[in-house]
Formats: structure tokens, sequence, C-alpha cells
């Protein structure tokens, strides 16, 4: 396995999000947690796969991996072994720093003692996510000092000596990534790891707990411990002036992966400017930032997203009673919407030099192309489970949806997700229309996504007696974001057997009177289950179980058992088109001459069509896969 | 400044696109050159279009400007079309004739263009390379190794800025024993396709 058994100073080829994980391991972690979500996932996956890897080959891992319950619990487990003094590591999506926020400001108070360090993965442009905050702003919020990587190899690094960082400001440091940089692969020099603890012992002390005069005091300790971070910023190897001697009086500032974009636009547009690279951003590197000012005339800042470099510039040449310009934001030259390209980069900046684009003018495809967004899988149980709730439902439901596949069943011609906010607001919000409207409410969210933040709301239906039906689509995995394990699989994220939760248990725990499980592979009898629980009275859960096909198939493949393909009689095919206007499996599609087939390169065998299609046309292909 | 080679790789979620990005870039390090890999992960790769770049020399970062891609490697005809924005005249775009229909075609919203009136646009803008990938992944054994087929096109087609056998090799050394041949063929089968054009 090249990520732990390459020799150190070799240079191997890693993601953005697996060079994280590299330099942790070189810093020595002893504690990683997480909740999966995309762009974040790999940083956790790779401890995950390497955690594995050595238990096969019967070596113990040098640390302790969990997939936690949700951001929270990730944060506040990882946050106790830095208590005890280890070094800990926390991965999340940036909204799931919005789960784990309460944790984390008042953890900025408190302090910690292992180095610990949190990993918010943002995603300007929204590419897998409900929307694109800026989590900088949490570095402000919560004033942990904050660092931005630019590349794998910077990526790394960073990581490494944020643990050191941590533990000289007893602060956990946030590092602020973009998909861009998660998901980048580049050459990373390996160093050699050091050797975590193991174990740590918690020295009680009552300043850990923060009750209204512990708070007051360790406030303005967090304010001077910031202030610490502001020499540890002007001396960071991370924040540079580049060609500062250059003799120019026109500065760049930028950070992230806006910076690789700046580098190679001067070099296209062979301007002259020198610029100024913010690695830590929070606190900024102050007399960098003056040093800049004073000898400069024009500043043009280059951030995705919100102007907090920006702002902050303005803010540090007001105190320097500096009338140098800056271009930004503010100026209307860069926009505060979605992840920036070379494109827009070297746009912008040929425009403000006067210097021609050298790349071409976007050209667009003149035929019409239709457009491929993502689908339920074929085959995924998902969609079976949906056409029953749809069936059975009268006219005027209201079907709120949750984070995860599923969210793809808004596409045609299902349309079964009609509200969504965050993870777990399904339920919540079907109480919510419940109490609101006299529509019938149907709500759908993943097993995965129950555990996470599922259960409160399904505990206030209860308890107010609201009349809704919960659907918890449980396909044993959090599938979207690349299969992982939950409290509701057989193993964790080390690779050990671990307590399988029912949904089902916990639902009747609760108090749920009338909790169903269907197999959705059973279109008619899941079908007859939404129509007792939509008659019912009061709060029902219906738990729709059927494995994600995607894993079911690939079990199959190992085991060495075929996997069906289903064919179309076109004698028997009336061209109701239920199986393509109704059911909508990716899988089949209209031949030229309007006759119906289903792809056998597309179609995962679950045969769910043959129990929609009236005229018993679909049967499987004889002669195997 | 010094040279640089962008190439992009695009299709369908699930069609190995990434896989053969990361391949690409690996085998770029065994030929001790710079490079930078972009990949898309997570939703689009629920049957989504796909694209990933990769960028070899003096760069920067991983993603290509309008106009600057050296190659178009396409697992799919309106995928390579739909990714125009990256090409030049110059740019050999290669590109599986295999069509993959999208589900807002199936449920008839939207209609797939003829696909000659695709191969045509793709030629008024660049060099065009059209090979069937899904014939020759078939032929040599499995239809998964479409995009090695591609990837030995590539390597034929002359942009890569090191020799084909660090390519051909680093795929060898990434696949499970049992499938070496097969992926060998996949790739031989690849390089034929664009020394018959």
């Amino acid at each position: 396995m090249e990520i732990i058994e390459s020799r150190p100073e070799k240079t191997i080829l890693l993601l953005g999000n697996e060079a994280i994980t590299r330099g942790a391991l070189e810093a020595g972690v002893d504690v990683a947690t997480t909740y999966p979500g995309t762009p974040s996932s790999e940083i956790a996956d790779t401890f995950s796969i390497i955690a594995k890897y050595l238990k096969k080959k019967g070596d113990k891992p040098s640390f302790y991996f969990e997939y936690s319950t949700n951001e929270k619990v990730a944060l506040e487990f990882a946050a106790a072994a830095s208590f005890a003094g280890l070094r800990s590591l926390t991965c999340m999506k940036h909204v799931g720093l919005n789960v784990a926020s309460d944790v984390f400001m008042t953890y900025l108070y408190v302090g910690c003692k292992g180095g610990h360090v949190i990993i918010s993965a943002d995603d300007p442009s929204c590419h897998s996510s409900q929307n694109e905050q800026d989590n900088r702003y949490f570095g402000l919020f919560g004033n942990a000092p904050t660092l931005e990587p630019t590349t794998p190899q910077e990526a790394k690094e960073m990581t490494r000596i944020s643990f050191e960082i941590s533990e000289e400001l007893k602060l956990p440091i946030l590092l602020r990534t973009t998909t861009r940089l998660n998901h980048a692969r580049g050459p990373v020099k390996l160093l050699n790891p050091r050797k975590p603890k193991g174990k740590g012992y918690f020295e009680k002390d009552p300043m850990l707990v923060p009750v209204p005069s512990v708070a007051r005091a360790k406030h303005p300790v967090l304010l001077k411990a910031i202030k610490q971070a502001e020499k540890i910023s002007d001396e960071s190897p991370f924040n540079e002036i580049i060609d500062s001697n250059k003799p120019t009086t026109t500065g760049i500032v930028t950070s992230g992966v806006s910076f690789n974009y700046v580098r190679e636009a001067i070099d296209d547009l062979n301007i002259n400017v020198k610029i100024l690279k913010i690695g830590m951003t929070h606190p900024l590197p102050r007399k960098l930032c003056e040093k800049l000012i004073k000898s400069c005339k024009k500043i043009i800042i280059v951030e995705e997203l919100e102007p907090i470099l920006e702002n902050q510039f303005k803010a540090i040449a007001y105190d320097n009673r500096s009338d140098v310009e800056i271009y930004g934001k503010s100026t209307g030259h860069f926009s505060r919407l979605y992840e920036y390209t070379p494109d827009i980069v070297t746009g912008v900046l040929s425009k403000i030099f006067d210097v021609k684009n050298p790349f071409s003018k976007h050209i667009e495809p003149k035929l019409k192309l239709p457009s491929r967004p993502p689908a339920l899988c074929p085959g995924c149980p998902h969609r079976a489970t949906y056409f029953a709730a749809k069936k059975a439902s009268p006219k005027g439901t209201v079907y709120p949806t949750d984070i995860g596949c599923y969210t793809l069943g808004k596409a045609p011609p299902l349309e079964m997700a009609d509200l969504l906010l965050c993870m777990g607001s399904n339920a919540g919000m079907a109480c919510g229309l419940a109490v609101a409207t006299d529509q019938k409410i149907i709500s759908f969210m993943g097993d995965s996504t129950f555990f996470h933040s599922g259960i409160p709301p399904i505990i206030d239906a209860v308890h107010h007696n609201h009349d809704v039906v919960i659907t918890v689509l449980d396909n044993r995995t959090t599938a979207m974001t690349g299969h992982q394990p939950h409290p509701g699989t057989e193993y964790d994220g080390m690779g050990r057997p671990a307590k399988s939760i029912k949904v089902e248990d916990v639902v009747k725990g609760l108090g749920v009177e009338d909790v169903k499980v269907t197999d959705p592979n059973n279109i008619k009898k899941t079908t007859e289950i939404f129509k007792q629980a939509l008659d019912f009275k009061g709060p029902s859960v219906v738990v729709s179980k059927s494995p994600c096909i995607l894993l079911e198939n690939r079990a199959k493949r190992k085991a060495g058992s075929t996997i069906p393909v289903y064919v179309i009689d076109q004698e028997k095919c009336k061209q109701c088109k239920l199986c393509i206007s109704g059911f909508g499996c990716p899988a089949f599609y209209f031949a030229d001459d309007d006759s119906i087939h289903i792809d056998e390169q597309q179609c995962n065998g679950c045969g769910n069509c043959v129990q929609i299609c009236a005229f018993e046309a679909i049967s499987v292909k004889k002669g195997g896969e | 400044m010094g040279e640089k080679t962008s190439i992009v790789l695009t299709g369908v979620g699930g069609q190995g696109v990434i896989t053969a990005a990361n391949i690409l870039g690996k085998a770029t390090i065994n030929a001790k050159k710079h490079v930078y890999v972009s990949e898309i992960h997570g939703m689009a790769q629920r049957g989504g279009s796909v694209s990933c770049t990769v960028r070899i020399g003096n760069v920067f970062g991983s993603l290509v400007a309008n106009g600057s891609a050296d190659a178009i490697l396409s697992t799919e005809p309106i995928e390579a079309l739909r990714y125009i924005k990256y090409a030049n005249k110059k740019t050999k775009i290669i590109t599986d004739i295999n069509l993959m229909i999208p589900f807002t075609v199936s449920v008839g919203m939207e209609t797939y263009p003829d696909v000659e009136k695709v191969f045509n646009e793709l030629k008024s803008h660049a060099e065009l390379y059209k090979i069937d990938a899904l014939e020759i992944a078939k032929n040599a054994g499995a239809i998964i190794t479409k995009n090695i087929v591609l990837l030995g096109a590539l390597a034929a087609s002359d942009v890569l800025p090191f020799k084909s056998e660090v390519l051909l090799q680093t795929i060898l050394d990434n696949v499970p024993p049992k499938f070496k041949e097969i992926n060998k063929k996949a790739f031989d089968g690849g390089v034929k396709a664009i020394m018959k054009h």
C-alpha cells in the first residue's frame, strides 16, 4: 500500500484528501473521526482503508479511527482525545461544521491539549452540496487559527504542521479546503511518520468546565492566543510575498486554489506583479500585509466566495492611513458566487492590467445536447419504494426529503422530493407540514441520516402525535458518499465487527406505535403498507429495507454468481411506457422505431420492472449476464 | 515558462473516467514529470456527466483554460461535445462511438441529437478520432476496459510528453494479475485504432 509503505523522501501521486491523511500520519495522529460528506470523504476513507489493510495483514494500526454518528459526535470524541493529550483529527464537509458548531464555538474557549486539526471541506459551486457557504467565517466566528492549502503537497505539510501550531497555541486548528484541492491529485514528497502516543491520560482541571465564571475567564485567554497566532502567521512558511523585490507597485493577494490560477495567469498574461500568497488566513500575517500595502499603489484580492481577505485588507489599509486602491469583489471585478477557474481569473486580470487574454472565448456546442444529471442507479431499491409510495398517496401529498442518494428521486418521472434543508430535516418538516396543512405527508430519509439526526424529529412526532408517515430508506450503507458503514452496519470503519442497531428497534423504543418494515422489491406489498400508514392517525414509520444494489452486485460478483439481465418481449409489449414514464429506470430506452428496450450495459438485474409491467413483457434474458 | 500538456477526460459516471485520469497521473509521475489531476467525485458519479483533467509539465493547478486542451478523451460522443470549450483547432478529440442515452432522453423530456451531426460539429472545432472502444474492449475480454482502450488511443496519438510504454506499464502495475492480459489487449487495441486513422 503506497501511502504507508513508500520510503520517506519518495514522491508519490496523492489525492488532496489522501495527502491530508498522510500529513496526519506523519504528525503521529492517534485519533481520527468523521461523518462522511463529499468533498471530505476520502480523508476518512483513507484511514479506514489503511486500518483494514493492516488488520488483514495481522498488524495493528497506529491510530484509532471511526465513522461517528454525526459531525457533532465526531468533534466531541476527538476533542476528548485531545484533552487526554493525544493528537486528533476530525474531518467533515462544510455543512458538517454547522452540525458540529455547538462543540466548535465553546471548544475554542476551553482550548485543547494534544494537537487537534479540524478539516472543513468547502464546496464552491455546490458540486455535491446544498449550499456553498464559506467556512473561513467559522475561523473568524470562533477565533480558530485557519489554514488553506493550495496543492496536495501543501495540504500534507499544513496538516502535519497544524498539529504543532495547535499544541503551541492550545487551540484546535481549522484546515479549510475546497473541492478543487480535495479532489486534485498531485505529487507529494513523503516524510518519516512520527510515532503516536497510543494512550493519553486525562488530568482533571476545573477550567475544562465552562460554567459562566470559567467562560468569562476563558474568553480573554482565547483572544490572547489569537494574538499570539498572528506572530506565528507572520513567520509562517505558508505566508510569503513572491517576487517581493520586483520593481512594481501592484500586488495580488490570494489564498487556496485561487493562487494556482493567479500564478499561471501572470505567466500567461506576462504581467509585472508581486503576489502575497496567504496559507494561514486567520489570523492574517499583519506585518506581511502591511509591508505589501506600503509598497503598493494597487492591490488585487483573488479569493473564492466571500470577501474575507478583502474586507480585512481594507481595515488594515485604513489603520495604516494608506490610500492603496483595493480591487476585488466590492469593485465588481470578482464574483462572490461559485468556484473560480483559470479562465475567470485570467479574464479579470487581463481587464485590470489591460492586456490581451490569450485564451479563446468560450465556445458553446451548436447542437442542443440533452442534460445528463445524476440519477438513481438502475436497480436502486429507493426507486421501488418511491414508486410504491406514490401509488399509495392521494393527490397533493407532500414528500419532504433528506440528504443522500434519495434526493435524486426529485427527477422525473418519480418527482418524490418536494422539500429539503439539511441532514435530518425531512421528519421535522413533515411534522410542521402536518400541522400547517391538511395535506398528507410522506417523508424520506436514509438509514445513515436516521442515525445522524433523524431521531429527534421522530420524538417530536410521537410526543405531539403528528399525523405523518416517515420513511427510512434502509439500504444498509452510506451510499452517496462512497458506501461507508454507519451504526446500522455489522462492521465499523476499522473493519471490526460492530453492534448493528436496527432502525425499527430504535423507532419502537421512541414510542412509535405504527412501525412497518417492508422489502421495497415487493412493490405490491410496499404499496399496501404505505396505504395503511397513511390511514393511521398519528405518526407512522415505514422502514423500507433492501441493500444498495451496487453493494449487493459487488458481493454477488465476488461470490461468483451471475447478475441477471432483463429483456423486453417486443410482441408482448403494448408500449404503455409505464416502465419509462412511471418507473423511470435509466436502463430503459426507446429505439429509433420507438420500441422499448433494456440496455444490458446499464441493467443491474433487480427485476422490479417485471412487477410493474401489466403485460408480462419483461423477463430474465436466458444465458446469463 | 516551459512545456505544458493538458488533457480533458470526459464521459458518464461509472465508465471509468476517474480511474483513467488517475492512471494517467501515476504514469506521469513514473515518467518523472510534474502533474496535477482534477477529479469529480460524489453526486456526479451516479450516472451523471463527468469530466477530469490531467495537466503535465510546468503547471500550477489542475484545471484547464478554455481552448487549451491538447486532447479530449471521451467515453461517449455527446460528452466530448459538451466539453468542446476546452478545444482548439489542434486539439485531438478521441471518442468512443457508442452512445449512452441519458434518462432525460429515455423519459422523453429531451432528445439525443443525430450522432453524425455530433461528429461533424466535433470535426469543425478540432481533429477528431472516432473509435469503437466498446467493441475493442469486448474483444479484449471485458467491457470495463473501455477506458484502457481510450488510454491506448491517447498513447498512440503523440500528445503525451513521455513514452507510451510507461503508461502501459503503469496500467499493468495497477490491475490484479488475472486482468493484466485483458488490459494489455485493450490498450494495444486502442493503439491500433489510432494507427488505422
